[in-house]
């Protein structure tokens, strides 16, 4: 409702400047009030303020351990973010991630070669996304219930593959490149990784007729329909990509940890869907961009890391979290309400006058 | 509100009739379905181990629904009106230690005080959650899975690592579990209580009708004069109270809590919704159907002992079941839709 009322003053505040200078500096002061711009110097004021006031946070050490961090949800979070602006959702990433990691630790202790099963392990997780994709383009069935549905399924397959052991003895120089840095010194070789996906997926959504056809969708997918975008082949091919994705960040975060297991991964769709909503992309679909994201993943993974550094328990971070997310919906939809009924008051002064 | 009024009396409406009887022959053998599948799983369960029948292994499967059942009442309430709560299993958990340490630190309360506190905490948990989905505007799903860690982590960082013993709690409250009346555990009796309750309030109330005319269009619900905010806080406020009842059961049950107390029961609390044959579209699916999704649940976790199958297997069911759930909804709208327009082409 408040979208359609914002959509149509628009014009009218046009009609009534007129002059296409105001015009340009309105455009502007849009783009710097917007979120993406927002959240953008929100996280560079918590990477400075944290820097200044917390212990070890600035220190070359500390970053190379961000970036770890903050790979699993940056990774999972670009698929997530153009399947966000479609209008569905993915929340079965996490137990992907779960049963790539034992399939991993399970295909080892069968003896077959690390060099085999990264392949495998990225293949098997595009079958997940296989599954979730048919399921709900295919069948027509409503993403949150589906993904939800193998949330429970894929993670409880892990646990048949792997029961609740580990397998650790993975071949040091794969887990060493993924925790190593460039040269040995601040720049760990996963940063290499994350800008080359974060481009890939960058350029695919902000500058290809496939990435633009998503907002369409997201916005009005039977529209979309009917301007020629095959609404539910795209879908699928996100989910696919999205499961291949969480299957390679399965295979990282094996290789990181040195250890394969069941649950790992736990409960890391929270964070990448909190991570995309704050950085701006809207739940409902059809709005937000990757730059907003990217940096809403720094924020989250930089909060969390500073309060970590200040002996914050683990399991109490989980209040930041679900409070980033409650309140990156939340904010936003106040800020229009407020600024829908304030407009509505100007245009009653405009027309008691 | 109609419909239902019609349903008892079809000669009343003579043009009406053809289409809700259908719709209601449908919806009842979707919850046969339940029990169908139900008896096939007990009866071959029994007939590998007779044990499985005994007294005592049947009061174990229903102490361990009650838990579910209560949960699944508000849930499907939930559910019905077109939203979802994830955060039950973490409303238990907050709810489950509270209480403990209440009765841990106060020796002689009665056990109502702890039901009544209970159900306390769990509304205050809920209402805030249909605040911030009413009047935040914010999805269920958004607010819920936000909660959902919020209130695990105010019960972290609560408890720390310290958890209430079985031997610090009254004896009035451990008996509570064990006790029964005419032979029926008091857990089981409270859930028959809130399901029977749930049900009644569903189908006979107006409150309940009013639910459900928002599960099936919000937008028009609005429209014919429903207070939808009211009855959504409502939804969310019963389904958050059930869940702190829930967690007083937990306590009473199990004796020991800790604070990872019912960590990751909303997965097994929207299966049993969602298999009791509640629509996660809204708008259709019944309190009982959730009760028996809750029950199948449980007897197919004991089956799965007793028929010596790994353990493991009993998420990735729960997962399946989903799945074929939602699968078997579509199935069903899509021949009410097809028979619908079979009709309206033949007048």
């Amino acid at each position: 409702m408040s979208d359609t009322l914002r959509k149509g003053g628009a014009p009218q505040e046009i009609d009534l400047d007129k002059r296409p200078a105001n015009n340009r500096s309105a455009v502007l002061k849009s783009r710097l009030t917007s979120w993406d711009s927002i959240i953008l110097v929100l996280t560079v004021l918590v990477l400075i303020v944290a820097s200044g006031t917390v212990d070890n946070f600035g220190t070359s050490r500390n970053f190379t351990f961000m970036v770890l961090d903050l790979l699993p949800i940056i990774l999972i979070a670009l698929p997530m973010t153009m399947i966000i602006v479609t209008g569905e959702i993915d929340l079965s990433v996490a137990s992907t991630l779960g049963l790539t990691s034992s399939m991993m630790g399970w295909l080892w202790n069968q003896g077959l070669s690390i060099e085999s099963i990264i392949p495998l392990c990225i293949v098997i997780g595009a079958i997940c996304g296989v599954v979730n994709g048919f399921l709900i383009t295919g069948l027509g069935l409503p993403s949150l219930a589906v993904t939800i549905g193998t949330l429970a399924l894929y993670r409880g397959l892990a646990f048949v593959v792997l029961g609740d052991g580990a397998v650790a003895d993975f071949p040091w120089n794969y887990t060493g490149w993924v925790t190593g840095t460039i040269g040995g010194g601040a720049v760990p070789n996963v940063l290499i990784l994350i800008v080359v996906l974060a481009l890939i997926f960058g350029i695919v959504q902000h500058a290809t007729p496939f990435g633009r056809s998503l907002y369409a969708i997201g916005a009005n997918a039977q529209a979309a329909h009917f301007s020629g975008i095959r609404v539910a082949r795209t879908k699928f091919w996100l989910y696919v990509a999205s499961g291949a994705v969480a299957g390679l960040v399965g295979v990282l975060w094996t290789l990181r940890y040195s250890s394969a297991r069941a649950d790992n991964g736990a409960g890391l769709e929270l964070a990448v869907v909190a991570a995309v909503l704050l950085g701006g992309v809207s739940i409902f679909g059809g709005k937000g961009s990757l730059p907003g994201v990217l940096a809403g993943v720094v924020l989250l993974t930089a909060l969390q890391n500073a309060l970590r550094l200040e002996d914050v328990s683990g399991q109490a971070l989980n209040i930041v979290t679900g409070s980033l997310l409650v309140l990156s919906v939340l904010l936003p939809n106040i800020t229009t309400a407020v600024r829908s009924n304030w407009h509505r008051r100007r245009l009653r002064q405009a027309a008691s006058r | 509100m109609t419909v239902t009024s019609d349903r008892p009396t079809p000669t009343d409406a003579p043009l009406g009739t053809p289409a809700p009887k259908r719709f209601a022959g449908l919806l009842k053998t979707r919850e046969l379905g339940i029990v169908l599948a139900l008896a096939l799983l007990v009866a071959y369960t029994a007939i590998d181990n007779p044990r499985f029948l005994s007294g005592q292994s049947i009061r174990d499967n229903l102490l361990n629904t009650a838990i579910l059942a209560v949960m699944a009442t508000g849930q499907a309430i939930v559910v019905i009106t077109r939203n979802i709560d994830l955060s039950v299993g973490s409303v238990l958990g907050i709810s489950a230690f509270a209480v403990a340490t209440m009765m841990s630190n106060n020796q002689d309360l009665p056990m109502i005080v702890a039901l009544l506190a209970g159900l306390a905490i769990g509304a205050v948990a809920g209402l805030l959650n249909g605040v911030l989905v009413r009047y935040g505007k914010v999805p269920a799903l958004v607010v819920t899975l936000g909660t959902l860690y919020i209130y695990r982590g105010i019960t972290y960082s609560w408890a720390g690592g310290s958890q209430v013993n079985a031997d610090e709690l009254p004896g009035n409250f451990l008996t509570f579990a064990n006790d029964s009346l005419l032979g029926i555990p008091w857990l089981v009796l409270i859930a028959l209580v809130v399901i029977a309750a749930g049900s009644v309030m569903m189908r006979n109330y107006r409150i309940g009708r009013e639910l459900y005319a928002i599960g099936s269009s919000p937008a028009a619900a609005e429209l014919a004069g429903i207070k939808v905010a009211r009855n959504l806080l409502s939804a969310f406020v019963i389904s958050g109270a059930l869940a702190g009842l829930a967690g007083v059961l937990y306590a009473a049950r199990f004796g020991t809590v800790d604070a990872a107390a019912g960590n990751g029961y909303e997965l097994n609390v929207v299966a049993a919704v969602v298999v009791g044959g509640v629509a996660v579209f809204g708008g259709s699916g019944s309190v009982w159907g959730a009760a028996l999704g809750a029950l199948l649940l449980t007897v197919i976790g004991s089956a799965l002992a007793v028929l010596d199958i790994n353990q493991f297997w009993q998420q990735a069911i729960v997962g399946a079941l989903i799945i074929l759930a939602i699968c078997a909804d579509r199935l069903v709208a899509f021949r009410i839709a097809r028979s619908l327009r079979k009709r309206d082409a033949h007048v």
